[in-house]
């Protein structure tokens, strides 16, 4: 079951295309009609309607400075918006941060501190969230485990390569059972093979122990390999454009890059993203 | 080792080397009079015959520098912490940070020994007036510049504003501090010359800079110059000596995980 949404780029009518339910617990973001503009007059987004299920993994991509990073900033709960309603887990994002482990986010750079072991790095959402050492070395060794790089705990982040550096980050992000993570173009600084192995490993670890994700990349490919669910915004201010459903299942590896279905799908984002694009 | 030693410490050595034989032929070919330019032998023998008296007053001022020093360290990274609160604190005081880096410390010195006296207290605040600014000014900018991504991941994972200062403004700012500590310490020994030129202890402990004052004040040019040397030696000591520390705490606290 293939379903392709599209959208004329008619704002007046987005809300009703991608209507998110009232009645749908499983709904881990729901944005309605968001929009924010920074004190600078910019308005960044304007009438953005989105859902993200439970344990889905859904992919945004657009035009550049469209608003995709300030949703996620939005999303995790360090910005406000100026319209709308967003709500993570059912509260606003702000209440939601300070209430739970609400997000876990992964930048596009590793944002590991260069004067803590990869160990330290790791578990340092943990220690700020009070949890006792002992307790924060267990959950250490099982995610060093889960991303292999159980012997380069006690190694300094400067000794890794890049996409070891992000695998860190990752589990970082993910190692405190956030509620959503938040990706903001993760892979674009690294290399064609440690990006392949590095999307391989996040759809590995999805399966091992299911996340919600919300995923931004420019990488139309990139996003279909990894998504659900594509959704493609507008210019600036930035909406939805339209989305495309992937539904390639749980187990997809790189034998699916080469498939005429994935190859159909990469055309119909890449078909949106053009209309999207002035 | 000694490639090295011969690399770094040799050509200068030649240097003075070559200086000083120029230094005694001008004074011989010109006959200079002894208390214009004395020659580099007589020099050389004063400094010699004056050896404890240098020697002692190099103590005496190394105390008031590093005493200085200490100071400039301390007050200068809580005033760092202080500025790093806000914008808007920073944007009141620091012009008057910036007073301690311009003002002429020979105009401030005598204020200083009108409200502390004659006396050590005097001569080390002058150092410290005088070697302050590189360590509150580096302590700054290491708080403040940290990465904004790195801040919003604190900020996501909800930080106290006590867990952002200590596990990610003062380890970032620590290579910083280190770096104006090692400008600082040249000037920590001016400081405390320049110090001793206006609060001398008098005769009973002289440093340098009162040793300085009488030989001039003697015509005693062949001791003025042994003073020279010994400050120069003295700055040049602690400056190797800071430069030495600050290398040993950058390997404890984050080698190799600087260098990224
Ligand atoms: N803090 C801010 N203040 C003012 N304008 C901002 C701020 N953050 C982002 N913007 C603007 O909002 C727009 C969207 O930015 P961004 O979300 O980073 O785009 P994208 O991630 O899609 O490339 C851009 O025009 C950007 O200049
Ligand atoms: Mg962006």
């Amino acid at each position: 079951m293939e379903r392709v949404t599209r959208r004329k780029t008619n704002a007046t009518h987005s809300h009703i295309l991608c209507r998110v339910n009232d009645d749908n617990p499983g709904l881990i973001v729901e944005s309605r009609q968001v929009g924010i503009r920074f004190p600078s007059g910019t308005l960044a987004l304007h009438g953005l309607d989105l859902g993200v299920r439970e344990g889905e993994f859904v992919s945004l991509v657009g035009p550049s400075g469209c608003g995709k990073s300030t949703f996620l900033r939005l999303v995790a709960g360090l910005l406000d918006p100026t319209e709308g309603q967003l709500t993570v887990g059912g509260m606003g994002p702000i209440h939601a941060r300070k209430t739970s482990h609400s997000c876990g986010f992964v930048f596009q750079s590793p944002t590991l501190l260069p004067w803590r072991t990869v160990q330290e790095n790791l578990v340092l959402p943990l220690e700020l969230e009070g949890m006792a050492s002992a307790a924060r070395r267990v959950v250490a060794e099982e995610w060093l485990e889960r991303v292999g790089l159980t012997e380069f705990a006690k190694a300094w982040p400067a000794q890794l390569s890049g996409g070891m550096r992000m695998r860190v980050s990752i589990a970082r992000a993910l190692a405190s059972r956030p509620r959503i993570l938040l990706m903001d173009e993760p892979f674009a600084a690294l290399d064609d093979i440690t990006r392949g192995g590095l999307q391989e490993e996040l759809l590995r670890l999805r399966a091992e122990i299911g996340f919600t994700t919300l995923f931004v990349t420019h990488n139309v490919s990139e996003a279909v390999f990894l998504s659900d669910r594509v959704v493609v915004m507008t210019g600036r201010p930035g909406r939805i454009q339209g989305e495309v459903a992937v539904g390639f299942g749980g187990c997809r590896d790189d034998d699916l890059r080469g498939d005429a279905a994935f190859a159909s799908k990469i055309r119909e984002v890449a078909h949106l993203l053009k209309m999207a694009t002035p | 080792m000694i490639a090295r030693l011969s690399k770094n410490v040799l050509p200068p050595l030649a240097f003075l080397a070559i200086v000083v034989v120029g230094w005694g032929l001008v004074v011989r070919g010109f006959a200079l009079p002894s208390y214009l330019v004395p020659s580099p032998v007589a020099v050389f023998l004063e400094a010699w015959a004056s050896r404890s008296d240098l020697g002692h007053a190099s103590l005496v001022t190394l105390a008031g520098a590093l005493c200085g020093f200490g100071l400039s360290l301390v007050l200068g990274t809580a005033v760092a912490l202080v500025f790093a609160q806000a914008a808007w604190i920073r944007a009141s005081l620091f012009p008057y940070a910036i007073f301690l880096q311009t003002v002429p410390i020979v105009a401030v010195a005598p204020l200083i020994v009108i409200w502390f006296g004659a006396g050590f207290p005097s001569v080390v605040l002058v150092s410290f007036v005088l070697s302050v600014f590189p360590i509150l000014s580096n302590a700054v900018t290491g708080l403040v510049r940290v990465d904004p991504e790195l801040l919003e991941l604190f900020q996501i994972h909800n930080a106290t504003r006590w867990q952002i200062l200590t596990k990610l403004r003062l380890p970032h700012a620590v290579p910083m501090v280190v770096a104006g500590a090692k400008v600082s310490s040249g000037l920590t020994v001016i400081g405390a010359i320049v110090g001793e030129f206006f609060a001398g202890y008098g005769a009973q402990t002289p440093g340098l800079g009162y040793l300085i004052l009488q030989s001039s004040g003697q015509l005693r040019t062949e001791l003025l110059f042994a003073c020279v040397a010994a400050s120069t030696l003295l700055g040049l000591s602690v400056f190797l000596a800071t430069g030495l520390v600050a290398r040993l705490v950058l390997a404890r606290l984050d080698e190799p995980g600087r260098r990224q």
